[in-house]
């Protein structure tokens, strides 16, 4: 119930895209077309929910501190806390690489679709973040996936739905200046005043 | 005294000639790698990169300042390692090297901000750790230290770095004015805008609190990139 509770709060209140910023570069690039935001949004979803549970399991019991102690009380005094960054960095870049390949093995017409964005993944600002804020929240490792899904759905409909408002938006006289960048920043602004509805939605 | 001089303009002089003539340090082209990105080629407003982590501090002046600062070390020396290290990298595994190199100079950052600075560090949170994935950081690696000598992207870095710092402190200033009715908060010359605004004119002025949420600073962005962008002719297409 709880880790239901998480992903709900994830997607909607503290949603990747409109609370915290994250992802924003992929957001404004890959936002032209919604069938290529489809795409980007099912490969974030995929590589969220799998890394920030590996990322849990890291954190507990190789990086924090006093977590090696599975090894021998020897090791019970080690902090590694200050490795997180470039572990969680690899375990991403890793994962991503593993993913693509499982992928284009298994289901090449999902790799024809995922393909491109795949790479990009692994310097998208979100899945780092996830991580980070999952470890600064204490969660369990089933929060932790159900938190990594949450945050994933939440920057699919966020970046659908940019798609979709941009896909009208040729239709519309824009100042010159404000074309392209200006104008979606400011229809994001507007979306993250819709999505402020949602404060208080919980199960 | 004037024999020492003599002596040893003669010796530079042959250090001239058998040399090929060097560049100036800040001849032409090298000004404008610094000028371009804070103005015409500016990484936020004109590249659209690095802007993930670029909003999220700018609440207020001061953990900004932190922030751009924190952003120009790290893309100055990653410019700088990765462009010593250009002819050892093998193409195919350059991300992940790259990646490797950020990561540890970030690294280095949170654990001096940890050490020196215990409130900022709490308040960047995990901020810091999220200029690894920093697009401008990645950015400039890819596009110029991986082709260039070291002190042209050491300058490129302090060019971008520069670029991305102007725009977030201005976006900091406003949303700090108008979401808390004051300037500069935490450094020596804070001042209490809307409280001395209202104590002249008897009343006391709201302060607006979108601009305190992410909202405001999605809004305030845009429009100085209206703003900027209208200034130098630059229509996106």
């Amino acid at each position: 119930m709880e880790a239901i509770n998480i992903a709900i709060k994830a997607i909607f209140i503290d949603n990747m895209i409109f609370a915290y910023f994250l992802g924003m570069c992929s957001f404004l690039a890959v936002s032209k077309k919604v069938k290529t935001a489809f795409g980007l949004g099912m490969a974030v979803i995929f590589v969220l929910t799998i890394t920030v549970p590996i990322n849990w399991l890291i954190q507990e019991k190789v990086l924090k501190e006093g977590a090696l102690a599975w090894i021998g009380t020897d090791f019970a005094t080690i902090d590694l806390t200050f490795l997180q960054f470039i572990i969680f960095i690899a375990v991403i870049a890793a994962m991503v690489q593993l993913v693509e390949m499982i992928i284009e093995k298994f289901s090449p017409s999902l790799y024809g679709s995922l393909g491109i964005f795949l790479p990009l993944i692994a310097v998208n600002c979100s899945i780092l973040g996830s991580s980070l804020f999952m470890v600064q929240r204490d969660y369990t490792i089933v929060e932790a996936t159900a938190f990594g899904f949450g945050s994933g759905t939440g920057f699919f409909l966020a970046i659908i739905a940019l798609a979709a408002i941009r896909e009208r938006l040729k239709y519309s006289h824009v100042p010159d200046g404000l074309k392209g960048l200006g104008i979606t920043m400011l229809i994001t602004g507007l979306m993250g005043l819709a999505f402020k509805s949602f404060i208080g939605v919980a199960l | 005294m004037s024999t020492e001089l003599a002596e040893v303009s003669e010796e530079s002089a042959v250090a001239l000639k058998t040399k090929e003539p060097a560049e100036p340090l800040f001849s032409k082209r090298r000004k404008r790698i610094v000028s371009d990105p804070l103005n015409e080629d500016n990484p936020i407003t004109v590249q659209v990169l690095g802007i993930c982590s670029a909003l999220a501090v700018t609440v207020q002046f001061k953990p900004t300042m932190i922030m751009s600062i924190a952003v120009i070390f790290v893309i100055v020396f990653a410019n700088l390692i990765t462009s010593l290290m250009r002819n050892m990298i093998p193409n195919r595994i350059r991300i992940i090297v790259q990646l490797a190199i950020i990561a540890t100079l970030v690294t280095l950052v949170s654990e001096v901000l940890k050490a020196y600075s215990y409130d900022m560090y709490k308040v960047l949170g995990a901020y810091v750790g999220l200029i690894i994935t920093n697009c401008i950081v990645m950015g400039r690696l890819e596009a110029f230290a991986m082709a260039n000598k070291p002190y042209d992207s050491i300058l490129d870095g302090f060019g971008s770095g520069f670029g991305y710092a102007w725009i977030i402190l201005v976006v900091a200033f406003f949303r700090e004015l108008f979401g808390g009715g004051t300037v500069f908060v935490g450094t020596p010359l804070e001042f209490d805008v809307y409280g001395s605004i209202g104590g002249l004119m008897g009343t006391s002025l709201q302060t607006n609190g979108l601009m305190v949420d992410s909202i405001g600073a999605f809004i305030l962005l845009g429009v100085i990139i209206w703003i900027q962008r209208t200034k130098n002719g630059y229509v996106e297409h």
